[in-house]
């Protein structure tokens, strides 16, 4: 069976050739960098290429670098370490209703301990009221906290407006741009961010590494306290294989972007006319422009996101869902939800997310399969022409999809 | 996550699609969670002829509609009434825990539909 893999971001492969740089800082290169000696010295100069890799793509200066486990690490630590470091000068936090859990859940904790935060709501579209953004500012404001594009929609923040807000207000700006690096141009300078949060296992490094930038002058709280690595902002032994890999997935995405990012976006809306074309009652969850160029999220009137991912996954495809039945939760999906998407079409979502490896014919095997799957579905879901009213609770908010 | 069964009765499930008459007529669920089950019933002489489903749902939920028509097929309405949720899990070799809910309603969405038959007896 073919296997098909449209679920970026979610994870990425590592490439081969980042798997390859690795693989000698687990095998003779052992050394800790932190180490006086050979062996320690001998790794050392490759975590600072690393961070000089790194640094290059978002355009900051190496020091500014921070290396860590992941993206949910970068982003407990920007909240919390700005919440703690700032405590004196307010309370107030401004963040958005879509975020990934990683800041929402973190920004939840701050409530506990007696911060106030304020989730801004967005449109059906999913995306901001920059007004509104700017109204919620007070004195007690002491971080904006917006990603730069949504893991389940692909929605574009416009960070560099918010950047300028930010600035005018001086209030600390952190993004979550764990979805956007490596897959379009992310400049630190342009979007007056003073912390940003990017993960390795996105952009085909590995699972286990990640990175935040932290603006030159910026007072943080450590998240790990321990030893002195990382100019006592970071505790714990480096990830030297994991960091190497991180600085090369960095700038092979660099370097490749102009063009992966257009035919990437091609394949995408080939899908997605494809789609379209092909199956009635459907909705695109999600701004029809301002996306990453790899992001789609289409729901399908009528049946439920597991169930197709489920008929996807025997065909050898792999998607995703806003499905509660694919969270553990019994919710569905909180992005959906702040969109006022109706609760069965949320249960519908599905998330494509193609990258570097998908090729046409991979596309066109998806367009092929997908509408029986569906048809097939529907005619097996109770909600599908359906001619009496639903009577059990709940159900009245399912309405048809034109 | 699933067992075989589960995935043998979600990618070919058992009875799907409508009675037109139906005898009882049964539908639960709550569109929050994901799940919406409806089953129809043919009885004669107080035993179940024919049992079909239309489920919207997750894999579990397909999974355990298909079921729960294969275990009421021939049962007298006494027999079906005393099917239960558990009953239909284990059946299909367990579920996830976190998909135990969906299991609630493939055995309630056949009770629902026998009280339904009843009091169109009378």
């Amino acid at each position: 069976m073919k296997h098909i893999y449209m679920d970026n971001n979610a994870t990425t492969a590592v490439r081969p050739e980042v798997l390859e740089a690795m693989l000698p800082f687990y095998r003779e290169q052992f050394g800790n960098p932190s180490s006086v000696h050979w062996a320690g010295r001998a790794v050392s100069g490759a975590v600072e290429k690393a961070r000089e890799q790194v640094a290059t793509l978002i355009n900051c200066a190496p020091a500014e670098i921070v290396f860590v486990s992941c993206g949910s690490e970068g982003d407990n630590m920007a909240i919390k370490g700005t919440a703690e470091a700032l405590r004196e000068k307010g309370n107030h936090i401004i963040t958005t209703a879509v975020e990934h859990p990683a800041v929402l859940n973190t920004c939840e904790y701050l409530e506990k301990q007696g911060f106030r935060v304020t989730y801004l709501p967005v449109d059906k579209d999913g995306m901001l009221d920059l007004k509104e953004l700017e109204a919620a500012i007070t004195a007690e404001t002491i971080l904006i906290s917006v990603m730069w594009a949504n893991n389940e929609t692909g929605n574009l923040y416009p960070i560099e407006e918010i950047g300028a807000i930010a600035r005018k207000y001086k209030v600390r700006f952190h993004t979550d741009a764990v979805q956007t690096v490596g897959k379009i141009p992310v400049d630190v300078q342009k979007a007056n961010v003073d912390l940003l949060v990017l993960s390795g296992h996105k952009l085909g490094a590995p699972k286990g590494v990640g990175a935040i930038y932290i603006r030159r002058g910026t007072r943080m709280n450590a998240l790990i306290h321990g030893g002195h690595q990382e100019r006592n902002r970071r505790a714990g032994t480096y990830n030297v294989a994991g960091i190497v890999g991180l600085g090369l997935a960095c700038e092979l995405s660099g370097a490749e972007m102009a063009e992966s990012s257009v035919r990437i976006a091609a394949l995408r809306d080939r899908l997605q006319e494809g789609i379209m074309s092909a199956i009635p009652e459907i909705k695109l969850n999600g701004h029809p422009t301002m996306r990453l160029p790899n992001t789609l999220n289409i729901s399908f009137a009528y049946i439920e996101g597991e169930s197709l991912l489920l008929n996807f996954d025997m065909k050898g495809i792999a998607a995703s869902s806003g499905s509660a039945c694919t969270s553990g939760s019994l919710e569905p999906s909180h992005v959906m939800g702040a969109m006022c998407v109706d609760v069965v079409l949320a249960h519908s979502s599905t998330r494509f997310s193609l990258g570097r490896d998908n090729t046409e014919e991979e596309v066109d095997y998806v367009l092929e399969i997908l509408p029986p799957i569906v048809q097939r579905l529907r005619e097996m879901s109770p909600l599908y022409n359906r001619k009496e009213p639903l009577s059990c609770e709940e159900c009245q908010v399912i309405r048809k999809v034109h | 996550m699933y067992t075989e069964k589960v995935m043998d009765h979600f990618s070919n499930p058992r009875n799907v699609g409508e009675i037109d008459n139906a005898d009882g007529v049964g539908e639960v669920g709550n569109a929050s969670c994901g799940d919406i089950m409806k089953i129809f019933l043919k009885v004669e002489n107080d035993v179940i002829k024919e049992v079909k489903f239309k489920t919207f749902g997750c894999g579990a939920a397909i999974a355990t509609s298909s079921m729960v028509t294969e275990l009421a097929i021939g049962k007298t309405l006494d027999e079906a009434m005393e099917l239960t949720n558990a009953a239909v899990a284990e059946a299909l070799d367990g579920l996830p825990p976190a998909k135990l809910h969906c299991s609630n309603l493939a055995a309630d969405a056949l009770h629902e539909a026998i009280k339904n038959y009843r009091e169109k007896q009378g």
